[in-house]
């Protein structure tokens, strides 16, 4: 049996379906959430392959040894002999901890589904190759990277069944938290727009942001522009910011150095504009686009106006 | 304070990266070694200032084989009082964290930092896994760190958002940028980091829970199409058509 841990906080997201989804095809689903989700939408994890959704209302999640503890627990009550987490924020903090819990091999950040041998491919070194990761341990689990494959909906929606398990105290104490409201964060971002230095100064952004709204992407910079304060800094990408891989990735004034790209190479699509025909973005673009970012990004403001009014 | 701050071996980005013997190991040849970046630039730098601002000892550890001296000494230049070396190498983060949870046993620290994940295999794994190792609170992907007595607060990014989170020491914290800037180590520090304790102990018998058994190079991208600048109509349509991302 196949336990999944879904983060529900802020609803269920798709790469929660992805998750459930990349289960199916190891075996029978069972998912595990906390908080206060509404069952109807708890139970739409069952279009996707689950069997039911067991839930404790109890746990907060915010000390995530007790998100731990939970699971833990019901993986044992369920005899689940493997667990997926989403490979994002909560999922790369409570996995490991879950790991050393039950003693199970991680596979951190899985792309691929097991292959023959059983071995499931991850990216490393910053995206620049990727390795091929083999669990010895009885027990396994898999935090699966997110755009890695499409949900796929495959029957009704299922039952919740609430429980209550022994996650303990929390240890961690919430102050404050701070979600910016209407933006869209960036890691789960599908489409993105970034700029960098060829945009002269922070001014210039009007047109930048005005794409992004048109597309319903979030905004991302290099690093150089968040280091100057041009840009906040949760926007800048690459090896020492944010990794991202949405489904498109729109590039304007950016050269494309190593350390950029590192952060954006998994993207599907990528569209450079860049008045440099030698700038080294190119290499790694799908489409590209020889020209004044002042000229270029107006007109494809235009142009998405127009598909749109289509 | 007696911080713990957790530093790995890391290729610098701009190597070329290989692998040898049938694709199942990485090919070390002329590859330039660092200090992973996360570790040097945000845990460590963060610990020394909070050593400069309230006392205490900054003790770096690392796992790994005699070759990893060279990074240590380099952190050594940076600031930190004194280094232990764990001697194996590392088979996978589960071994690594629990080599480094049973040193951190034997020695109290109030304080433990690791780094947001290594840039070599990308897992961000080990902080967790010490922190269930030694049943310690764990605040992933702080932003910003600061100490008060033994009260630990610290920013820490969530899904959507950010939040400040408060817990007691001993903790273990990993940290990502935002924390601390990068320090440039001075000849003074470089002098002085040759003659800092550094303490190899023996690796405990621990299995590995996982196994890199292949790699390979990700598929050639297709090559660039060139789209006229005047013909951003084109774009769209390709965009909608043909890539299908809008
Ligand atoms: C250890 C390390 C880690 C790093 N980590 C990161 C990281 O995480 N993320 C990151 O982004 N960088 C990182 N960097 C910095 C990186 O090496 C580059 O310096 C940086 O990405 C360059 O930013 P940029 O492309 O915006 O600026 P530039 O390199 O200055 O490029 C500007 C580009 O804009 C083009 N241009 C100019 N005018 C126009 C115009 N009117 N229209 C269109 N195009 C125009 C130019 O041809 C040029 O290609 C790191 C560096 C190091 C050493
Ligand atoms: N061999 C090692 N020795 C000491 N610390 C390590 C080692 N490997 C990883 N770390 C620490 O754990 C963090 C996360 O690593 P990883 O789980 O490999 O992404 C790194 O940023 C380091 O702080």
């Amino acid at each position: 049996m196949i336990l999944v841990y879904i983060n529900s906080e802020n609803g269920i997201s798709k790469a929660s379906y992805e998750a459930i989804t990349y289960a199916n095809k190891l075996g029978d689903v069972v998912a595990l959430s906390n908080g206060s989700l509404p069952n109807e939408e708890l139970s739409s994890m069952g279009r996707y392959g689950a069997t039911k959704v067991i839930v404790d209302r109890a746990v907060n999640g915010e000390d995530q040894q007790q998100l731990v503890r939970m699971i833990a627990e019901v993986a044992a009550s369920e005899n689940a002999d493997t667990v997926v987490f989403v490979h994002d924020i909560s999922g790369k903090a409570v996995a490991p901890m879950l790991s050393v819990r039950m003693n199970a091999g991680l596979v951190s950040g899985a792309i691929s589904l097991p292959d023959d041998s059983g071995a499931i491919a991850v990216n490393v070194f910053s995206g620049k190759a990727i390795g091929n990761v083999k669990v010895n341990s009885a027990s396994k689990i898999i935090s699966l990277l997110p755009n890695s494959l499409p949900p796929e909906e495959v029957g009704e929606n299922c039952s919740v069944e609430e429980v209550s398990t022994q996650a303990g105290e929390a240890r961690i104490k919430v102050l404050s938290t701070k979600k910016p409201e209407g933006e869209i964060p960036l890691p789960e971002a599908e489409l993105v727009v970034s700029a960098g230095r060829g945009l002269k100064g922070p001014e210039n952004w009007g047109m930048v942001e005005e794409l992004a709204e048109k597309l319903g992407a979030a905004t991302a910079c290099s690093r150089p522009v968040a280091d100057i304060g041009w840009r906040p800094h949760h926007e800048h990408v690459g090896q020492t910011g944010v990794a991202i891989r949405p489904n498109l990735y729109i590039a304007i004034g950016i050269s494309g150095a190593i350390q950029h790209l590192a952060g954006v190479n998994g993207s599907k699509v990528i569209v450079v504009v860049n008045t440099d025909p030698e700038a080294p973005f190119f290499k790694a673009a799908d489409y590209g686009i020889i020209g004044d970012a002042f000229e270029v990004v107006p007109r494809l403001n235009q142009a998405i106006e127009k598909f749109k009014a289509s | 304070m007696n911080i713990l701050v957790c530093i790995s071996k890391a290729p610098d980005t701009t190597s070329k990266i290989s692998f040898s013997d049938g694709n199942t190991k990485f090919d070390e040849n002329g590859v330039q070694f660092v200090v992973n970046p996360y570790d040097e630039w945000y845990a460590l730098v963060r610990a020394l200032e909070l050593k400069e601002a309230g006392g205490g000892q900054v003790t770096i550890i690392n796992v790994g084989g005699v070759a990893d001296d060279a990074i240590i000494r380099k952190a050594l230049a940076i600031g930190a009082d004194n280094a232990v070396r764990i001697d194996t190498e590392p088979k996978d983060a589960y071994n690594a964290a629990l080599q480094i949870a049973a040193y951190a046993k034997e020695n109290a620290f109030d304080l433990i930092l690791t780094g947001k994940e290594t840039i070599n295999y990308n897992g961000s794994q080990l902080g967790g896994m010490l922190a269930e190792g030694l049943d310690l609170p764990f605040v992933s992907l702080a932003t910003k760190l600061d100490v008060s007595g033994s009260t630990v607060t610290a920013e820490r990014e969530i899904i959507g958002g950010v939040q400040v989170v408060e817990v007691e020491a001993p903790a273990v914290i990993s940290c990502a940028k935002g924390m601390a800037e990068q320090r440039i180590p001075n000849m003074r520090g470089i002098m002085a980091a040759r003659t800092k304790p550094l303490t190899v102990v023996p690796a405990k018998e621990i299995d590995d829970l996982t196994t890199f058994v292949s790699y390979e190079m990700p598929g050639e991208k297709s090559a660039v199409k060139m789209i006229d600048p005047e013909s951003m109509d084109e774009l769209v349509s390709l965009l909608h058509s043909e890539a299908k991302v809008i």
